[in-house]
């Protein structure tokens, strides 16, 4: 499969990067009983089919909590991350308006040196990403050595001449110093001269500004706002801050469990959030003012673990507008469990501990579960109804089908659920099954 | 240290006054000459009072809060005048010290991971904490009250034997915040206690704290770099720079109209929804070996006169209850009359390249 075609003026124009159905899954190493019985012992689904289009010249923020494959997936936009599914392809502009398509996940070691040529990255934290044992100049010519491009006094002019477009002048001061001898701004101010000594089409900042203090960030995203409109750069910006994204952003996708549960421009995403999720992002984000207040109706839990996703919609656990249909099943039930028992009185948490038995049963992805025993199938369900009786708007209730008394306990059989796809809803797309129709079923599991 | 101390409130009967600290200084030796990391800094917290201590890193704040603690390292002096309900701390004997930390004075730190122990459950967690500070106290005891404040913090009573790894890092951070309170210490000093988790969490967190004195009745220290949290969480803030507390008022005062140029600033700068252009504080905090002469923000004050070169502004407190130390402020609200018109003029400014930037 040849990595390098020539396509035509109008497939440039498209985009500088094309995302499709990218997928970066990890395997998890089981014990060595494990290994020895065959036994799967699961995949890290880190970015989990993921699609967009970088457009030239434009800012789009990754945003997501930790958890939510937006650094693996800007990773994995440079070859860093190994894609397991999928395709990222890289439109190189070429001579004369014409282009080169460089598929980046199929690309080889020596290809891949190559690609860092156009697509560079900005770590986020300044103090690791700099080598404490190579001065500022060697650090900054680095890229420019590994690639043969310049040496000698070459080198070091093309390192002055990046050392004072990020700020850091006069460059003499500074090329002989180590980065113990820089502050954090000034250090972030080196990664990033060392970035675009190269030249770079496309830069992925994974959270540029979050090491750094509130004072010295704005000057750390003018700088980048600049040298964007000079060198005619694309970025890529990880952020889990909503603030700065929204400042900085002309485009945002949302990420959650290695999704993209919404994008669009920036505007419309703040203006009309679609997803539960980015409203109650949006909600969450503590501004500098006493008179507002956290809300005390946030979505509760955090981010679920990648290796055991929940069915359907992977944040319909922690949804407050959750619906039937959103994949409801045997380990939300045991977390309301757990939550109504943090409300109760120790002697009735032992009393109804005991009704329900092994709790564990709850922990493997189920949509019929049974629990309790034959004897005590009745009072558990009187039990349950009880529950639902005290919180009849709690969303889990919209996905039980039934509670059974059965010859093995009392059966609770959950609603078919959907595992939603981006879908246009307005000016942006947006995964969520209260927008247009869901289409696909949630997988099979096996038996 | 057996002098009568006259500071406020402190020795009135039934002052509800927490934590009173007056002209408190803490300084480290290093090759260059002593660190000043706190500089004569004085507030008061009240009984279920929430102050929140903000500023940049660097600034002193959380050898402040540690100070408070008696948890400063080797090498470290303090003095001042620190009275907790009254009892002058810095006077006690290290044994006894030892004795109130825990029981009367408590810590929240930041990074829970690092402050469990992975080989333990929590419920031995919980047993350690209170068999250390309650010697003999039974089983059953133990459990009632480890799973009564975990209940507060909206941990399951399912979770109480599990293992550290199998917690969230929000769980981590709550069981951290529960290990504290157990044994229902009336001060305890939260360091940066959200800086490592998400925004929805961060939320969750914020609400626990702010909820504390109802279950509690807590004061509480918050320190953060991050103004959000404070608005959200504080009744009142300190705003500390180059290790003093340039600004100290209601949180609604200082926000809406803070006094010193600092705040100001730094509000300015901290970007938030409502941000449509980006401002910043030019130059880097002055390192704390030798600070720059009069008030220690002179070189990056916009308001700069030539006083704040030359003399230390002292702590006044404005029309709106706010206490800041700030030539240009105290000039705005008549309080520095003294001043001749040489000292009023505007301080020429020097130049600030970006390599003296942070």
């Amino acid at each position: 499969m040849p990595t390098k075609h020539e396509v035509t003026a109008a497939g440039a124009g498209t985009g500088i990067v094309a995302v499709s159905d990218l997928e970066v899954h990890y395997g998890l190493r089981g014990g060595g009983l494990a290994r020895l019985f065959g036994r799967d012992s699961g995949t890290v689904k880190a970015v989990d089919g993921v699609n967009f289009v970088l457009h030239r010249g434009e800012v789009l923020g990754l945003v997501g909590e930790s958890g939510s494959g937006k650094t693996t997936l800007g990773r994995a936009l440079l070859g860093l991350a190994p894609a397991t599914q999928g395709s990222i392809t890289y439109h190189e502009p070429g001579d004369g308006g014409s282009a080169y398509e460089r598929v980046v996940s199929e690309m080889s070691g020596a290809e891949l040196r190559k690609l860092r040529t156009d697509l560079q990255m900005v770590f986020q934290d300044p103090h690791a990403a700099l080598n404490p044992s190579m001065t500022i100049e060697t650090a900054v010519g680095h890229p420019l050595r590994i690639h043969g491009i310049a040496k000698g006094e070459e080198l070091r002019k093309r390192v002055a001449s990046a050392l004072e477009r990020v700020g850091l002048a006069p460059a003499e001061q500074f090329m002989a110093k180590y980065p113990s001898d820089l502050s954090g701004g000034q250090k972030q101010r080196a990664v990033i001269a060392r970035a675009i000594i190269m030249d770079p089409e496309v830069l992925v900042a994974d959270e540029p500004v979050s090491m750094l203090d509130m004072s010295v960030r704005a000057k750390i995203l003018q700088l980048m706002l600049d040298l964007k409109n000079d060198l005619g750069l694309t970025y890529v910006y990880i952020t889990h801050d909503l603030a700065s994204a929204k400042f900085f952003c002309d485009r945002i996708a949302i990420m959650y469990l290695g999704r993209i549960v919404e994008i669009g421009p920036t505007e419309e995403i703040f203006a009309d959030p679609k997803h539960p999720y980015t409203k109650a992002l949006l909600k969450a984000i503590p501004e500098p003012d006493p008179q507002k207040m956290v809300p005390r109706d946030l979505p509760r839990g955090e981010i679920p673990d990648a290796a055991r996703p929940p069915l359907g919609c992977s944040f319909h656990p922690r949804c407050p507008v959750a619906v039937a249909e959103c994949g409801w099943e045997s380990r939300d039930l045991r977390a309301l469990l757990e939550e109504h028992w943090i409300r109760q009185e120790p002697s009735v948490y032992e009393a109804e501990r005991e009704l329900v038995g092994d709790l564990d049963k709850l922990d493997e992805a189920a949509k019929t579960v049974t629990v309790g025993t034959v004897a005590n199938a009745a009072k558990l369900r009187a039990m349950l109804e009880g529950i639902r009786s005290e919180n009849p708007t709690e969303p889990l209730w919209t996905g039980v089908d039934s509670l059974e008394e059965t010859a093995e306990g009392l059966e609770i059989r959950f609603h078919q659920g959907f595992d939603p796809l981006l879908r246009p809803s307005g000016g942006v797309e947006v995964a969520c099954v209260l927008y247009p129709t869901p289409v696909t079923t949630e997988p099979a599991l096996p038996e | 240290m057996t002098e009568l101390y006259d500071g406020p409130d402190a020795m009135r009967p039934g002052s509800d006054l927490v934590i009173d600290a007056q002209d408190l200084r803490v300084w480290y030796g290093s090759e260059r000459g002593p660190v000043k990391a706190v500089d004569r800094v004085s507030f008061e917290l009240r009984k279920g009072e929430i102050l929140g201590l903000v500023g940049e890193s660097g600034c002193g704040k959380s050898t402040l809060g540690r100070g408070l603690l008696g948890l400063l390292p080797e090498g470290a002096k303090m003095d001042g005048h620190l009275r907790f309900k009254g009892e002058d701390l810095l006077a006690l004997p290290k044994k006894e010290m030892f004795a109130k930390r825990g029981t009367e004075l408590g810590m929240i730190f930041q990074e829970p991971l690092t402050r469990l122990n992975p080989l333990m459950r929590i419920s031995e967690h919980f047993e350690e904490t209170l068999k250390t500070h309650e010697r003999g106290i039974s089983k059953a005891e133990v459990e009632r009250r480890s799973l009564e404040v975990l209940r507060v913090m909206g941990i399951p009573p399912t979770r109480y034997r599990s293992y550290p790894h199998e917690f969230s890092g929000g769980m981590r951070q709550r069981l951290m915040i529960a290990l504290a309170l157990v044994l229902r210490p009336a001060f305890v000093v939260a360091d940066e206690p959200t800086t490592a988790l998400d925004v929805l969490v961060e939320a969750q967190i914020i609400r626990i704290l702010h909820d504390l004195r109802r279950e509690f009745d807590t004061s509480l220290l918050l320190i953060t770099h991050n103004l959000g949290i404070i608005a959200e969480a504080c009744d009142r803030v300190a705003v500390m720079y180059a290790g003093e507390i340039v600004e100290i008022g209601d949180a609604r005062d200082v926000f809406s109209a803070p006094q010193h140029p600092y705040t100001r600033e730094l509000l300015r700068s901290t970007i938030s929804l409502s941000t449509t252009g980006l401002n910043f504080i030019p130059g880097a905090p002055p390192n704390l070996v030798a600070p720059p002469s009069g008030c220690h923000f002179h070189p990056r004050c916009p308001d700069a006169m030539n006083v704040c070169a030359a003399r230390h502004p002292v702590e006044r407190t404005h029309p709106n209850g706010t206490r800041a130390q700030c030539w240009a402020a105290d000039l705005r609200d008549g309080m520095a009359s003294d001043l001749t018109s040489e000292e009023t003029a505007s301080l020429p400014r020097e130049e600030i390249s970006v390599a003296d930037e942070a």
